[in-house]
């Protein structure tokens, strides 16, 4: 018993990152109709953004946790600026395309000066150690993972969903003409929802660095898993995504446990499945 | 929305001519090669990757549809093959053709699931689809893993062509991609090729005037996807080995990136495109990692300025299709 709670555990973790990582990619699909492509790198970057502010900067676990975030939404601003501006209503294919190279560049500067092996990254003093539950020892890092990733889940989704901005966001999506004659500024909305869903992305590599390590390539494989959450869960809702996130890595949890075998393919394997039933997603509006 | 290909110009018999000219300097310049200075292995792998990406080109040109996974059938056909000649001991056309029925039957699975979405959701369909073949391959027994299949015997073709001897080989290769381009070639300017485009232009117009598009669909990707394996088949006796990067995610890209290079959409492009991206594999090796980088660089400089790619530039220039 206490390996499955473990491998639930394990499953909620890597669930809050597919839940970070798709919420981001649903809000700048809303926006901007592209599918980041680039989000794994920008994952990965935001695991080096901390890395460096503590070899350098000597900026520790819990300024990365805020700053990371801004240098690499920052950065993330700029790229909408100088590049994805400029595809703007051309075909969806055409934004894949030019974050896929986005993608392709910066994992490969990073692997030119990281090789592609781990850098450690620890986990701060206060969240060491662990406590036990009773039914389980629980790390208190990993705790705070979950619950802190399921807060920045749900405050995202309460301003898109319940304030102001979000609702100028919602009808910038709908309908952005009309929302620019009411003299608010739609490309600035535009470039900041793209730091948005960037920064979202740096979190969830901050959160993972001191368990996963720190590496050139870990975004790689993880933006597959995580387009495979978009598609079955649609890309129709944000708290869509947040709960697709959270289930599918409990899932895969549980496979590892019972059929550890299948647990890399498990999520493709429920992807075929639902293609199969609901070829729309599980929240999904027909595209 | 635009689309993805600069399809202004129409099919008319004029246009058929100068792209049936093209093919036949095409086809006296790679029958020359053994005769040249050129390195053949070289010339060799530069026809499978083309084949490779005329066929990926077929579905996303013609048909709209950007396939991210085609490395899958690349990789199956090869995998196929290399257990066929090596394990069964088959002579040379049937490991081939064991080849092709492997990437037959997968585009006839894939596509089916895959084609039930549009657009970026069948791009992001077909790339889990192929990570999720890649790790089956990766624990499967037959594949041997991280190791892949080695040492494949080339063996006699219909018991006559020696394929060890390098010239034999490369004309081996020469007409399987010229077999493989005529057939493309064939299919667009066929009205099966008309429907497609009209899917790819307007699809629910297609649908209004009757076309049960899924189908046409399906019948694309499917061959195209057979037509990948056949270039992964004639690449297992070019390099004499199966292994995971031939199926790996980078590998989609490398097929991508060809097409685009040479332009989406364009009858030449994508063989083109291959000869750019395998020369310049070859020749960047030094710059080790860096060539990820270059690669990217290149992806984003085609989407931001040279949409059309080179052959696609070419043609606009001189207001021909080719």
């Amino acid at each position: 018993m206490q390996a499955l709670y473990a491998q639930l555990l394990v499953g909620l973790i890597n669930g809050s990152f597919y839940a970070l990582l798709s919420l981001g990619l649903a809000v700048i699909f809303g926006m901007l109709n592209i599918i980041n492509f680039a989000h794994g790198a920008l994952y990965m970057m935001g695991a080096f953004c901390a890395y460096f502010l503590l070899s350098i900067g000597g900026i520790g676990y819990w300024w990365a946790l805020l700053l990371a975030p801004i240098i690499v939404g920052i950065f993330g601003m700029v790229l909408e600026r100088t590049m994805l501006q400029w595809i703007a209503g051309l075909d969806h294919l055409y934004g894949l395309l030019l974050t896929f190279g986005l993608a392709l560049i910066i994992q490969g500067v990073f692997q030119n000066f990281f090789g592609s092996s781990g850098l450690p990254y620890a986990i701060p003093e206060q969240l060491r150690g662990g406590m036990n539950l009773g039914f389980m020892f629980l790390p208190v890092y990993r705790g705070w993972v979950v619950i802190f990733s399921l807060v920045v889940c749900l405050a995202t989704w309460f301003l898109i969903e319940r304030t102001r901005l979000g609702a100028y966001l919602r009808a910038a999506t709908e309908n952005p003409t009309l929302v620019r004659a009411f003299g608010i500024n739609v490309p600035r909305m535009i470039t900041l929802t793209y730091g948005l869903g960037v920064g979202l992305a740096a979190l969830a590599g901050v959160l993972s660095a001191p368990i996963n390590q720190v590496r050139p390539l870990m975004g790689e494989n993880i933006i597959i898993v995580v387009f495979a959450v978009v598609v079955i869960g649609g890309m129709g809702s944000i708290m869509g995504s947040i709960i697709t996130g959270f289930a599918l890595g409990v899932v895969e949890g549980l496979t590892k446990y019972f059929y550890p075998e299948a647990s890399n393919t498990v999520v493709f394997v429920l992807m075929v499945l639902v293609l199969l039933v609901k070829p729309t997603g599980l929240t999904g509006r027909a595209a | 929305m635009t689309s993805i290909t600069d399809a202004t110009l129409p099919i008319t018999p004029r246009a058929v001519r100068d792209e049936m000219i093209v093919f036949v300097i095409m086809a006296a310049l790679l029958a020359i090669v053994p005769w040249t200075g050129l390195y053949p292995f070289f010339v060799m792998q530069a026809l499978c990757f083309a084949l490779l990406a005329c066929a990926f080109n077929l579905l996303i040109g013609y048909g709209g549809l950007l396939s991210f996974g085609h490395a899958m059938f690349l990789g199956t056909a090869g995998y196929c093959s290399a257990h066929a000649l090596k394990v069964w001991g088959l002579p040379p056309e049937l490991g081939i053709l064991v080849g092709i029925a492997g990437s037959f039957v997968l585009s006839v699975i894939t596509g089916y699931i895959s084609i039930r979405r549009q657009g970026i959701y069948f791009a992001m369909i077909t790339l889990a689809l192929s990570q999720l073949l890649y790790f089956i391959y990766l624990q499967a027994p037959f594949t041997h893993g991280e190791d892949g299949i080695q040492g494949i015997p080339q063996g006699r073709m219909f018991g006559i062509l020696d394929l060890s001897k390098p010239t034999v080989l490369y004309y081996v290769v020469l007409v399987g991609f010229l077999a493989g381009f005529l057939l493309i070639f064939r299919t667009i300017n066929s009205p099966f090729g008309e429907v497609l485009k009209s899917i790819r232009e307007n699809e629910q117009r297609a649908i209004s005037l009757g076309y049960k598009t899924d189908q046409y669909k399906l019948l694309a990707f499917i061959l195209s996807g057979t037509l990948a394996g056949f270039a992964g088949a004639l690449k297992v006796f070019v390099a004499q080995n199966a292994s995971l990067t031939d199926v790996e995610v980078p590998m989609s890209g490398l097929i991508v990136l060809m097409t685009l290079v040479g332009g989406l959409g364009t009858v030449f492009g994508p063989v083109v495109g291959a000869f750019v991206i395998v020369g310049m594999q070859q020749y960047l090796a030094g710059f080790g990692q860096w060539v990820t980088v270059i690669q990217g660089t290149i992806f984003v400089a085609c989407v931001l300025t040279f949409r059309r790619g080179v052959v696609g530039e070419i043609a606009h220039l001189f207001k021909r299709s080719l």
